[in-house]
């Protein structure tokens, strides 16, 4: 829940500006980019999740570290990931 | 990973404990507090006490949500989960949290309806799918979650969706600090300050324990480098008698934090007299709850919420260790009665809790040590 995934906006909603489509380690789920409408991420820009909000933009040297320190974590991230895989955002 | 190799460079790090450790002043002892449960993480998954001279103390802080809920809230989640029409939903890091009659998990497993989400969203959908049923969100967190609450309880509205509520547990971080250093059993003389929660709140709201309390504070990404920068930060000021905020982590935390989310905090959640943390005890105006403008989405108001205060377990040393008077292996039940699989304290169930962070790495890692080297620092 803490753990803030980077993913990579993939596009974004065609009818609902606040919602982009991600890829999160090849998991590619919408989440909502309300939180960022100050400057909205474009596709291909990488930004970090918690709880399905987009919370700030990374850089993909960011998006690299924060990824490895989150494999690192181990059983918290698979959880994470195996719970965004079943995540229902529409 | 090249992008990887910049923040975990091991040249780096020793060329980083060397100006640390030219700055201590000969004979005396620092303690600096990492508030954020993932700096904890990071400190004993890359044993980064070892890099530092004895004369500094890292003191593990409050900041890992699920540890410092107290068991009343819990009781009382259950009790809203075992009401006939209701679906309760939750983050699966509180699953495993024991109430003083089980966990959530205990709970499913008996036949309530309890659902693991993702996000705040999720249980949304849920509440769509299911019009006949109450749908509860256990909202807890610190100010990186609370905006995921409040844009789902803007959405709720907008959708004028009537049987979405929050059973709202949401805490702020800078009145758990302002306690620590209200407190009298401990000294600290810095704190890394946390990257996420920073994302929303910015850096300003830091600023009095630089001018008050004359405490150097900073904000830290999470690497192990970005950790070393902050305590050669924290020690610079220290070696020149300064006290100010600074930000290590400014490639993801803008100074002012992110206005869309605090705005939808404000707008939806309001501050509390004062809220229970474990550990910590009644801390004023330090959680949130629903708005009135929001009634109809605030489970404490929906439902008959027992509320009562239950004392953690005897053996339960989780407060000494979340105010950092005790290191994790010092608690009496540390990795016997209390392990990861079945936790006694809230300290346990968190990866980013400071004793599952230490279960898992410290431990190993001091025993590493102390074989290697037999007489020198465990």
């Amino acid at each position: 829940m803490c753990l803030g995934i980077p993913g990579e906006v993939v596009e974004i909603h065609p009818e609902h500006a606040d919602l982009a489509k991600v890829n999160v380690s090849g998991v590619k789920r919408l989440i909502n980019i309300g939180l960022l409408a100050d400057d909205p991420p474009k596709p291909g820009e990488w930004v970090l999740i918690h709880v399905g909000f987009a919370l700030s933009k990374i850089d993909e040297a960011e998006a690299a570290a924060a990824m490895e320190f989150l494999e690192g974590i181990g059983q918290a991230y698979e959880d994470e990931i195996a719970a965004l895989r079943e995540s229902l955002i529409e | 990973m090249r992008f990887v190799d910049e923040f975990r460079d091991a040249d780096k790090a020793h060329a980083l404990a060397a100006k640390i450790a030219a700055l201590c002043e000969p004979g005396r002892q620092y303690k600096l507090m990492e508030v954020c449960g993932g700096h904890t993480h990071t400190i004993y998954k890359h044993g980064l006490e070892d890099y530092l001279p004895e004369s500094i103390t890292l003191v593990h802080g409050p900041g890992c949500p699920v540890c410092v809920i107290p068991m009343g809230r819990v009781d009382d989640a259950m009790h809203l989960a075992a009401q006939p029409d209701v679906i309760m939903t939750s983050f699966g890091d509180m699953m495993r949290v024991p109430g003083s009659h089980g966990s959530f998990f205990d709970a499913k497993a008996q036949g309530t309806d309890i659902r693991m989400v993702y996000s705040p969203l999720d249980s949304l959908k849920i509440a769509r799918q299911n019009p006949d049923r109450r749908v509860v969100f256990m909202a807890i967190g610190f100010e990186t979650t609370a905006p995921s609450t409040a844009m789902t309880m803007l959405r709720a509205k907008a959708e004028g969706l009537a049987n979405f509520s929050v059973f709202c547990n949401h805490i702020t971080i800078i009145p758990a600090i302002k306690a620590i250093l209200d407190s009298p059993d401990l000294r600290l003389d810095g704190f890394i300050g946390p990257g996420h929660v920073s994302t929303v709140i910015g850096c300003r709201p830091y600023e009095f324990i630089a001018r008050d309390y004359g405490k150097p504070v900073v904000v830290a990404g999470f690497e192990p480098l970005d950790i070393l920068q902050s305590i050669y930060m924290l020690m610079l000021q220290l070696s020149q008698g300064r006290s100010e905020v600074e930000n290590q982590y400014s490639r993801v935390v803008p100074w002012d934090g992110n206005l869309v989310a605090l705005k939808a905090i404000g707008e939806t959640m309001e501050l509390r007299p004062y809220f229970e943390w474990r550990g910590l005890g009644f801390i004023s105006h330090s959680a949130l709850k629903v708005r009135e403008k929001f009634a109809a989405m605030d489970a404490e108001l929906l439902f008959d919420v027992p509320g009562v205060r239950v004392a953690d377990p005897k053996a339960c040393q989780c407060g000494e260790v979340l105010k950092g008077v005790l290191k994790p292996w010092e608690c009496k039940v540390f990795g016997t009665a209390c392990t990861p699989e079945t936790p006694i304290g809230t300290c346990m169930v968190s990866p980013e809790g400071a004793c599952a962070a230490y279960y898992n790495y410290g431990r190993m890692h001091r025993d590493r040590v102390a074989e290697a080297a037999p007489a020198g620092r465990p």
